[in-house]
């Protein structure tokens, strides 16, 4: 084979000069792996956006689902962390306070002072140019977030650099429940004349998400459509970060650190870059869901950054499967409408077998259940990633002679 | 001739040093560092260690009940390497057990001294029980059958167990913080020693802290299954080369573990008099931290790590502010997790190396 020859079966960058058949041009695109590979998302992304169009502007629903989409964001991050590169997390609420906090800050009357009361503004429209405190375009706050949940990613990702298995975990942990800590007591810290937080009052209200040539949106009584277009479209980039990821250099780095980390550093894979990669990337998206949250929730306060939330997340991850992509989506969702709607549905059904307490307490307990069946019974997930379930079931089956062809990704 | 005899220093390069000196001494410095700064400051201002020394008092019996979780942590770790992160539900369990106890031999505050004595003995014996045997179930129930699969598939059952406790509290004694009955009149001055006061409370921390460890020491290292335990957290497989029953000795360290945490949680709930189902959750961050401090798997250090986690949780509580308390704690944990994973008195391990 002499070197300007292309490879015949190069996927998806069908040769122009070389073509078979002309006319097949079109169809080999379109057959070809690359594409083939692109029709479950766009399918699902188009049906996704057509949701809100047979919903009421206002439906209860609506708000489920778009939580459900902000959900979607924060579990394909942790599958980054968790799922691609097996460093367990226990703090990933850390980047959702960090996310939310973005906003608060940025995005809200809560530094009244600023400018001597002016405020300050940069690229808003509408009501919020005119209010004081420091008020700047959500999609600047994303930006925003998604730098500081990067940066605050990798230095939680620092200390663990050299530890492995579950003292990561309580590491990760340790830092979540320190952020938390912070923002709940931050009210008495104070930078020159401004508090840090809000502690459990909260930063309230905040500003609306001003987007480019559409007016600012208003809040989800009115209609809530925008808003879930916004979280689908964030679920989109994350969509398609997780899939470029996990089938770029960087994802094999991952998976090979996460099924032996000796045998993937004496192959050449830096482990400090690829680690940190990892907790950066999978904490961005935390991030700019945690900011989205906020401007939809229009609140950012202390209580909602519990260890619990932590937890919630990860569910979601091993619900669906550790590592695949798809799984995790399914996951998220129903974990999310399982805690917004279910189990608020089936808040009396303990006293109607005569039991004196509401379903609503049980949540976190169905949670924890839920990762105990899981673990046990299904550790790979409902939807397993087929690489990682020869992983999580080889000990147990002894199934050391898997043949190699079967571990293809 | 004497040139040759002088041994020649290698030449250590002074980041090596540094390096060294840090991860010798780095910890302890670090550890120092609050006592330090407040009993400088209490000399300059009252020309007394008296406030110092009665965090210490106070820090010492709160530590006895980290010091109490945290071996349990420690037996778990040194012989299944895994972090039960049920561990401090298990100690919280053990409150509510006592918390319940009291009213069925009824106990209360006008109860005399020896009714009040046979009661709480009988009530730590219940406690104990409770608590190590749901700590054998919890490892027959979520940890047994992963025992061969991927470390992270048993600690996700962990959380999860954890979840389902903290459940179990919220749904037996309901969700807000519950005051009991002050049987023992636990912030009763006993004896005061220049100023610094002892009180009921901390006598009873420690009187029963003691003796326990002491006999948990004496099974470990003088029985048979103590044996056991040791032979199976060195080599599992060889022990069970050697006719040693892996699973029971598990269980059995497990139960050890819990009724530990059992007595502890019968101690907390005498000394703080308020019990709620969150209390394990920083308990047993706290307590875990004091076993990694002291060094993970190793049961003096378990202790010695309660007790300085015990003052320094003291100190901050009463001069920094109690709600600052547990983001000192995490912030001493990623301390100790960067800077000397293997602890005060451990040796490297797996995880840690």
């Amino acid at each position: 084979m002499s070197a300007t020859e292309t490879p015949p079966d190069a996927p998806g960058t069908p040769p122009g000069q070389i073509s078979i058949k002309p006319q097949s041009a079109l169809v080999a695109r379109l057959t070809a792996p690359a594409t083939q590979k692109l029709i479950l998302p766009v399918v699902f992304l188009g049906l996704m956006a057509l949701v809100p169009l047979v919903l009421d502007q206002s439906s209860p629903l609506l708000r489920d689902a778009t939580l459900a989409a902000a959900y979607v964001v924060m579990a394909l991050g942790l599958n980054i962390i968790v799922g691609f590169a097996g460093l367990l997390d226990l703090g990933y609420v850390a980047f959702f306070a960090i996310g939310a906090y973005t906003i608060g800050w940025l995005g809200s009357g809560f530094f009244a002072e600023a400018n001597g009361g002016e405020g300050i503004h940069i690229a808003v429209t509408g009501f919020a140019a005119s209010l004081p405190g420091i008020h700047v375009n959500f999609l600047l706050v994303l930006v925003a977030a998604l730098i500081f949940t990067t940066i605050a990613g990798m230095i939680i990702g620092l200390p663990t650099l050299r530890l492995r298995g579950d003292y990561i975990a309580i590491v990760t942990l340790a830092f979540g429940e320190i952020i938390g800590d912070i923002a709940e007591n931050g009210d008495r810290l104070s930078i020159g004349d401004y508090k840090l937080t809000n502690g459990k009052q909260g930063i309230t209200p905040v500003d609306k998400i001003d987007l480019p040539l559409v007016e600012p949106f208003k809040l989800g009584a009115i209609d809530g459509r925008p808003w879930f277009w916004v979280a689908l479209a964030l679920v989109a980039l994350v969509l398609f970060v997780n899939f470029r990821l996990r089938d770029s250099r960087l994802g094999r780095a991952w998976i090979a650190l996460r099924e032996d980390e000796v045998a993937a550093s004496s192959m050449g894979i830096p482990l400090v870059k690829t680690k940190l990669l990892a907790y950066g990337t999978g904490a961005a998206f935390g991030g700019m869901s945690g900011a989205f949250l906020g401007s939809y929730l229009n609140t950012v306060n202390a209580d909602q950054f519990q260890f619990s939330f932590s937890i919630f997340i990860l569910s979601m991850v091993i619900l669906g499967g550790l590592g695949s992509i798809w799984g995790v989506v399914v996951g998220a969702i129903a974990l999310s409408f399982m805690n917004f709607r279910l189990i608020p549905e089936l808040r009396d059904a303990p006293s109607l077998v005569g039991l004196d307490f509401e379903l609503t307490d049980l949540s976190f307990g169905i949670f924890g259940f839920l990762l105990v069946i899981m673990m046990i019974m299904r550790p790979e997930g409902l939807l397993p990633e087929r690489r990682r379930q020869i992983e999580l079931t080889e000990n147990l089956e002894g199934g050391d002679d898997v043949p190699v062809q079967a571990v293809k990704a | 001739m004497e040139a040759a005899s002088v041994p020649v220093a290698p030449a250590v390069p002074f980041g090596e040093k540094a390096r060294a000196f840090i991860s010798t001494y780095g910890l302890i410095a670090i550890l120092a560092a609050l006592p330090v700064y407040y009993g400088v400051s209490d000399l300059v201002n009252d020309g007394n260690l008296t406030r110092l020394g009665n965090n210490l008092v106070a820090g010492l019996s709160n530590g006895a009940i980290w010091a109490l979780i945290a071996i349990g942590y420690t037996l778990v770790y040194g012989i299944v390497e895994l972090i039960n992160f049920a561990h401090g539900e298990v100690f919280m369990i053990g409150s509510f057990v006592s918390a319940s106890f009291f009213g069925t031999v009824g106990l209360t505050a006008a109860t005399g001294v020896l009714g009040l004595v046979l009661g709480l003995a009988l009530t730590l014996i219940v406690a104990m029980l409770g608590s190590g045997l749901l700590n054998v179930m919890i490892e027959r129930v979520a940890y047994r059958p992963l025992r061969d699969a991927p470390k992270l598939a048993a600690l996700i059952t962990a959380v999860g167990m954890s979840f389902i406790l903290q459940n179990v509290g919220l749904l037996w004694r309901g969700g807000s913080q519950e005051g009991i009955t002050d049987l023992v009149q636990a912030q009763k001055e006993l004896f005061s020693f220049g100023g610094v006061t002892v009180s009921n409370g901390d006598l009873l921390s420690v009187g029963v802290t003691i003796p326990l460890v002491l006999l948990m020491t004496a099974f470990i290292t003088k029985s048979r299954l103590g044996k056991a335990m040791r032979a199976t957290a060195q080599d599992p497989e060889a022990a069970r080369l050697m006719g040693i029953n892996v699973d029971t000795t598990i269980s059995l360290t497990f139960l050890i573990g819990g009724m530990l945490a059992g007595a502890a949680g019968l101690i907390y709930a005498l000394y703080q008099t308020t019990i709620w189902y969150f209390q394990g959750f920083t308990a047993g961050l706290i307590a875990f931290t004091a076993a990694v401090m002291g060094g993970i798997g190793n049961l003096r250090g378990a202790v010695l790590g309660g007790l300085i986690i015990g003052f320094i949780q003291q100190i901050s509580d009463n001069r920094i502010g109690t709600e600052w308390t547990p983001a000192l704690v995490f912030s001493f944990l990623v301390l100790i997790m960067v800077f000397k994973p293997s602890g005060l008195l451990g040796e490297q391990t797996r995880e840690a190396g």
